[in-house]
């Protein structure tokens, strides 16, 4: 069998495992191999079209994010318009704002409660890398010291559209297969 | 009626990163439960902590805990140039950024006696009022969110704020984080399509507010959560330093244009707004009154810069170093009196700068105002003092 | 108020002289403000004349803050009448080595967070204070921020401090 069978990735097109003169029993683990790919797809598709983000705003990228749940940049259309109060009824994470290290048992602990799979989005300059408070005695510098980080957003603060256009990279990403956990970071340039 | 304290201290990091901290019971008496609201709670106002003991319902005791959103920009100012320094002054009270820079702006002159020109001050008051609107367009929106008329007034207030912050995109390229407003004046000249665009969205705002008042003033639901709930009496709200919207709206009259009158303002025609009651739907009705009074300040300072010619800045070098001495300054920013206070010591950047932020103070009676509530009216009466964490927290 | 009448800052500053000694006034000049210096010992009675004396009556603590002079540190109180409507600005110094001032808390309740936030920032203790605890930094920081000899240190990574880690 290929390789890439073996790894549970879609068959390629066009040539069928009947072609390939397998015993009766392995065809029907291959044919079942891709109709598990093919949910993994369906999966995903479900996954990425209705991210639930947990609100998360912590400085004034929280109102940039606010700014884009609303009617002009309008996040409900990616399906993320559902912003739950509580980390156990969501998957993503949109950090925003500044992690200071008072902060940062919570922000752990709420990565904790949320089930998998899930997300985070580091959002603005402070959260990516400490942004402006490079300096600082209480500042963590960049939130994924804390938590794995899908996406980054560059920014201080991001245009509402930068943060669509990150929730969109994100959205990629869950299509590719990327796991939830920082194994490749995808960052999302703004017009910032 | 004294409680043991019990429980580890909430502003310990230990404890908070210990998981068994929040699950762990303790014999507090029969009938009190200690609840913890925060830092991470839906009310957007930021990371705010309410340590919350309960007899029943009822509150007996708050202990407000802060410094989740502490990034020391106090010790940093003291390492930029003060022209830098204008950039961190914006994510202060991050939704009234103008006015934090103007307030530092202010500090910085009054110091090394720097002279303002006429235009400059003239935009200052414009972008002001402008922004004293958008900021209380996010006040009012949050407010009816917290009380649980979920998005829509939100929607309605934040069209008009997305429309003011198109107008500061034209004049500096910034949304949010303008650092417009540095000492010796406005930063940049205003593009010709600024006066237009600005005369048509002020022309439009007044029909605006009678929509958010159309929408809550004299909503049932609203006022029945609002009216008479969390009563600041007028001799608590000096003593404890308060200023802003819910100062005067314990009817004290109390505003900085006023009474400590700086820029441009003497020359402008405006009302005070002030209640008598002291309760949350006075102080949303103070803030309605104030984004009144800020539409016809605009238009006043439009006018203005539109006949004032010459250029809207001092010249400063970005490395200027102005002689050893001390300034302050006292403005009134949407949420109250914003100051700082300057130390030279004759070198590129500040010896000292200290921001005197009106959120941090205004939430120090904060104990007093929420006994005797219930948790649902804890969050209507944080909602209407209207705090700002960057500002609490610095 | 019916009956305003406000004084410039060395009338008010002959008023308070007339009943303590040792203090000493700084006339406002170009990048200086005008205040009173008073010594910690006297603070209290005079902050109690502040807000007491008729002629006087501050009874608005508009900003409590911190400077680090190096041999000392200042703790600067701008007060506000809101019956007279003047202003005063009153300083008190204090070594480094064994930072106390008496609390104004009792005088004005608002005095109580920006106290609180001068002990978290540079270590000044108020004595009488109700609850002299840190604000805005967590109860083990170690240090205090503001001092000229708390370095900027560089930044490090949150899981050595924090003893946080997180498994990939």
């Amino acid at each position: 069998m290929s390789v890439s069978l073996r790894l549970g990735l879609p068959a390629p097109e066009g040539k069928l495992p009947e072609d390939w003169g397998l015993l009766p029993d392995e065809q029907a683990r291959v044919h079942g191999k891709i109709a598990l790919a093919k949910l993994n797809e369906a999966f995903a598709w479900a996954r990425k079209s209705s991210l639930w983000p947990v609100t998360f705003g912590l400085a004034c990228c929280a109102i940039e994010m606010m700014a884009a749940g609303i009617a002009r940049y309008d996040m409900a259309r990616f399906g993320a318009e559902v912003f739950r109060a509580s980390p156990r009824q969501a998957d993503l994470m949109i950090v925003a704002g500044t992690v200071t290290k008072k902060m940062a048992p919570a922000i752990k602990r709420i990565y904790d409660q949320m089930p998998e799979p899930k997300y985070v989005i580091a959002m603005g300059g402070c959260a990516s890398a400490g942004g402006p408070y490079i300096n600082s005695y209480s500042v963590v510098m960049g939130v994924d010291q804390i938590v794995p980080v899908d996406v980054y957003i560059p920014g201080c603060p991001p245009r509402p559209d930068g943060l669509i256009h990150g929730l969109m990279r994100l959205q990629d990403k869950i299509t590719r297969g990327g796991k939830a956990v920082g194994s490749e970071a995808v960052s999302a340039v703004t017009a910032t | 009626m004294s409680i043991e304290r019990v429980l580890p201290s909430p502003n310990s990091l230990e404890a908070a990163a210990d998981p068994s901290f929040e699950t762990s019971t303790v014999a507090l008496g029969a009938d009190r439960i200690v609840v913890n609201l925060g830092p991470q709670h839906p009310s957007t106002h930021g990371v705010f902590r309410l340590v919350l003991t309960l007899e029943g319902e009822t509150i007996v005791d708050a202990e407000s805990v802060m410094g989740y959103l502490h990034r020391g920009t106090e010790k940093i100012m003291e390492e930029g140039t003060y022209i830098q320094n204008v950039t961190l002054t914006d994510r202060l009270d991050y939704l009234a950024g103008m006015s934090n820079n103007w307030a530092y702006s202010l500090a910085v002159e009054n110091m090394a006696g720097i002279k303002v020109p006429e235009r400059g001050e003239y935009i200052r008051v414009l972008f002001a009022e402008l922004m004293r609107y958008a900021s209380h367009c996010v006040a009012i929106g949050t407010f009816g969110a917290d009380v649980g008329t979920f998005f829509t007034p939100l929607l309605y207030t934040f069209r008009e704020r997305e429309a003011i912050m198109d107008l500061f995109e034209l004049a500096c390229g910034a949304r949010m984080t303008f650092t417009f407003i540095r000492p010796g004046g406005a930063a940049l000249e205003l593009p010709e399509e600024f006066y237009p665009a600005c005369q048509r969205l002020l022309d439009d705002l007044p029909r605006k507010v009678d929509e958010y008042e159309e929408l809550l003033t004299n909503n049932e639901i609203f006022v029945n959560r609002t009216k008479n709930v969390g009563v600041l009496p007028p001799e608590d709200g000096i003593a404890y330093a308060i200023s802003g919207p819910v100062l005067r709206a314990s009817g004290v009259n109390y505003d900085v244009r006023r009474a400590h009158p700086y820029g441009a303002y003497p020359e402008f025609d405006f009302d005070v707004v002030t209640r008598p009651e002291g309760d949350a739907y006075a102080r949303y009705l103070v803030r309605i009154g104030e984004m009144r009074q800020s539409i016809g300040l605009a238009k006043q300072a439009l006018e203005k810069v539109m006949k004032t010619k010459g250029a809207s800045s001092a010249k400063l070098s970005p490395f200027f170093r102005p002689d050893p001495g001390e300034g302050f300054s006292r403005i009134e920013s949407p949420r109250g009196e914003l100051g700082f206070y300057v130390v030279s010591d004759g070198s590129i950047a500040p010896y000292r700068a200290h921001c005197r932020p009106p959120s941090f103070i205004n939430i120090g009676p904060l104990a007093k105002m929420l006994t005797g509530w219930k948790v649902a009216d804890v969050i209507v009466i944080l909602g209407s003092i209207d705090i700002v964490l960057g500002e609490v927290d610095r | 108020m019916t009956d305003a009448s406000p004084l410039s800052a060395e009338q008010i500053h002959e008023r308070l002289a007339g009943r303590f000694r040792n203090l000493s006034f700084v006339p406002a000049r170009a990048g200086v403000i005008a205040s009173t210096i008073v010594p910690a010992d006297q603070l209290v009675a005079l902050c109690q004349m502040l807000r007491d004396d008729q002629a006087l009556r501050f009874d608005y603590p508009a900003d409590i803050l911190g400077v680090d002079y190096l041999d000392y540190f200042e703790v600067v109180y701008q007060l506000r009448s809101f019956t007279h409507g003047h202003d005063v600005t009153i300083k008190c110094r204090t070594d480094r080595e064994d930072a106390v001032l008496p609390s104004v808390t009792s005088i004005w309740p608002g005095a109580d967070f920006q106290e609180r936030e001068v002990f978290d920032m540079y270590g000044v203790t108020f004595t009488g204070h109700p609850n002299m605890t840190r604000i805005l930094l967590w109860d083990e920081f170690e240090g205090y921020p503001l001092r000229k000899d708390f370095g900027i240190p560089a930044p490090m990574p949150a899981e050595l401090e924090l003893g946080v880690s997180y498994e990939h």
